[in-house]
């Protein structure tokens, strides 16, 4: 599905990725975890082409898209629930939501799509008219993942999306996370920092450490791997 | 009492501080003539007490603004407003009320005297131009301070093309608006990649640029001379200099509506979505599947293409064009008739453009400190109604719901 081929991305002189090789198959979770600065956001700023790598080379379903416009790969059906969630605050939960839809012309489907995301988080549809900017925290992490679903995505990349949530909500959202890839067959391609709880909803991970992969198993072997349990997952 | 004696405390301060301040220009008067120095005293006590009241009033007009206007004054003024917008949006006050209007316009150059129609239409003109800045501030969010720059494109269209080619008026009016939109293309290419200040610095270099070249190439512009005897429009026949001010001023009438429209649709269309995407977060926008660049360069494009045909107008207009009337100070009042008014507003802008034009112009002899008072204006809104005199009420649209 996403392949990732010797990735190297800078910001300005400052080398953030030295050279990431990974590999997302379709109808899989997959986790990428790393401190802080590791890389990982770049990671998926680079698949989404708003950060192009320097070289290397990103395959989405076997086609080439490195160096290809962040917009275009949309339409290709990568969709990415940015850090920091990024919603549009002057404009209400359905603008937002109607925002993450903006390629699509499917009026009819839409409107299903509408309803499957408010059925995921129905405090959502309860807060449609409210301005994106004064829903709390939580309620705009959910939006921000409902938006990425709206663009009926293939591939969802989303970045730390239990950041800085209570964690009866972290359970919810890695449970509805889970629900998205059955549901809906999304492929997901998960940044977290919470990575106790993500490699329990993964299938594979990948640890990144000083823009390089240093570590790749299944997610139970990386749950049991010593050294993966003293760095990252504090017990 | 002791909240009293402090206030009085803050306000000698801020009296003493503006005396000092002030002490250089307001108080010594060097006569060079005579070789004396004059010491106006009298200045001095007025700035001091001046200072005095109105620091008070300013402090208390802030207290009343964070604490609200205390308990005796409800909701009743928001009220009021708020039904007269409702009101002017009901059908049965509205197509009236425009009908009035409608006569009005198509009167008043027979109704006043005919300095007043001139006078009028650069207001018009002016309001144009900050309907098309507002689509690049109010809509795209892009902070573009070379604005003259566009409106200098249009006029140069029409002047340097009847100066080769003898192109009339009506021929330059649409090619004004491609020459416009064209330039704000080719200015937006090299700063796709600014944002918010840096943008702003850029475009307001860009904007000198043009107009030091207008000056410079004086073999193909004429220079700082300009182009003189640009003929006004002809209505069929050759019209007297009365007859052809009506008629632009009727022009600008059709074109302020004509932007109008266009910015509404605008608001509804695909592109008016992006607009709000791209200004509210840019990065969130890109994940959308929005084209950054295309939507940035199509917003500057939109708004020079009024620039660039009220550029003809004013060639046409004033007969006369040279570069000093494109200087960073015609971008700043552009500008400043769009934040006073409002920013994305209409009707706020439109009401904009008029103060910015008409007090000046009434009030002659307000006309030397118009900076001033502008500067203060914009002061004064930035703390108390920061959204602008007629503040932008957006439109909600909604998805996949019933429009109601
Ligand atoms: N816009 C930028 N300009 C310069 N350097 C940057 C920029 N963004 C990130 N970096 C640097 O690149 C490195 C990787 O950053 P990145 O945001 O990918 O880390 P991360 O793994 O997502 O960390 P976190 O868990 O804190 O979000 C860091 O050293 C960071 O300082
Ligand atoms: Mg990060």
């Amino acid at each position: 599905m996403l392949k990732l081929d010797n990735i190297k991305t800078y910001y300005g002189n400052i080398q953030a990725l030295k050279g990431i090789s990974l590999e997302v198959k379709k109808g899989e979770i997959i986790c990428l975890i790393g401190a802080n600065g590791a890389g990982k956001s770049t990671t998926l700023m680079s698949i989404s082409g708003i950060e192009p790598p320097r070289s290397g080379s990103i395959f989405l379903e076997g086609i080439d898209i490195t160096g290809m416009p962040a917009h275009q790969i949309v339409t290709m059906g990568l969709s990415q629930v940015p850090e920091g969630r990024r919603i549009f605050p002057q404009l209400s939960v359905l603008e937002n939501l109607d925002m993450g839809a903006y390629l699509r012309r499917d009026k009819e489907e839409q409107k299903r799509d509408l309803e499957y995301v408010f059925d995921l988080f129905p405090i959502l549809s309860q807060r449609r008219n409210q301005s994106g900017g004064t829903l709390s925290g939580g309620e705009q992490q959910m939006l921000a993942i409902s938006r990425a679903l709206m663009a009926k995505p293939r591939i969802l990349l989303m970045d730390e999306p239990s950041l800085g949530l209570a964690p009866i909500i972290v359970q919810q959202i890695f449970g509805i996370i889970t629900r998205i890839n059955k549901e809906q067959g999304t492929t997901i391609f998960l940044v977290e920092q919470n990575a106790n709880q993500a490699l329990k909803i993964a299938d594979r991970g990948y640890v990144l450490q000083n823009g390089m992969i240093v570590k790749s198993d299944t997610s139970s072997a990386l749950m049991a791997d010593e050294e993966v349990k003293n760095a990252y997952l504090g017990v | 009492m002791n909240k009293i004696i402090q206030e009085i405390k803050k306000s000698v301060l801020s009296a003493l501080w503006l005396m000092i301040l002030t002490f250089p220009i307001m108080v010594i008067k060097v006569n060079s003539y005579e070789g004396v120095v004059l010491w106006r005293w009298k200045n001095l006590m007025w700035i001091g007490i001046g200072t005095f009241f109105l620091s008070w009033l300013w402090r208390f007009l802030l207290d009343r603004k964070e604490n609200g206007p205390g308990e005796s004054k409800p909701d009743a003024d928001r009220d009021g407003k708020f039904s007269l917008r409702k009101a002017l949006g009901e059908r049965k006050v509205k197509i009236p009320t425009l009908a009035v209007l409608a006569i009005l316009v198509l009167a008043f150059p027979f109704m006043v005297k005919f300095y007043q129609v001139g006078i009028m239409t650069s207001a018009l003109m002016f309001v144009i131009l900050g309907l098309g800045l507002n689509i690049v501030i109010g809509y795209g969010g892009l902070l573009h301070l070379g604005y003259a720059a566009f409106y200098a494109m249009g006029a140069y269209t029409y002047g340097l093309m009847y100066l080769y080619w003898g192109l009339p008026f009506w021929a330059a009016l649409p090619l004004g608006a491609v020459s416009g939109a064209v330039f704000g293309i080719v200015i937006g290419v090299p700063v796709l990649r600014l944002r918010g200040d840096y943008l702003a610095i850029v475009t307001l270099a860009f904007g000198e640029i043009s107009r030091l070249l207008l000056e410079n190439m004086s073999g193909f512009t004429k220079g700082p001379e300009g182009i003189a005897q640009i003929p006004r429009p002809g209505f069929f026949v050759k019209l007297s200099l009365q007859g052809a001010t009506t008629y632009l001023f009727y022009i600008c009438i059709v074109l302020v509506l004509f932007a109008i429209f266009v910015i509404r649709r605008l608001e509804d269309s695909r592109i008016g979505r992006a607009l709000e995407a791209m200004k509210e977060d840019d990065i969130a926008a890109q994940s959308m599947g929005i084209d950054l660049a295309k939507t940035k360069l199509i917003t500057f494009a939109l708004g020079a293409v009024w620039a660039g045909m009220v550029g003809v107008v004013l060639a046409a207009k004033t007969t006369y064009i040279n570069p000093g009337s494109f200087t960073l100070m015609e971008s700043v009042m552009i500008l400043v008739a769009v934040v006073l008014g409002g920013t994305g507003s209409i009707p706020g802008v439109i009401l904009g453009a008029f103060l910015v034009t008409l007090i000046p112009e009434y009030f002659r002899a307000l006309a030397d400190y118009r900076m001033l008072m502008f500067g203060v204006a914009l002061v004064v809104m930035s703390i108390f109604r920061p959204q602008g005199i007629i503040p932008r009420v957006r439109k909600r649209y909604l998805v996949g719901e019933d429009k109601s």
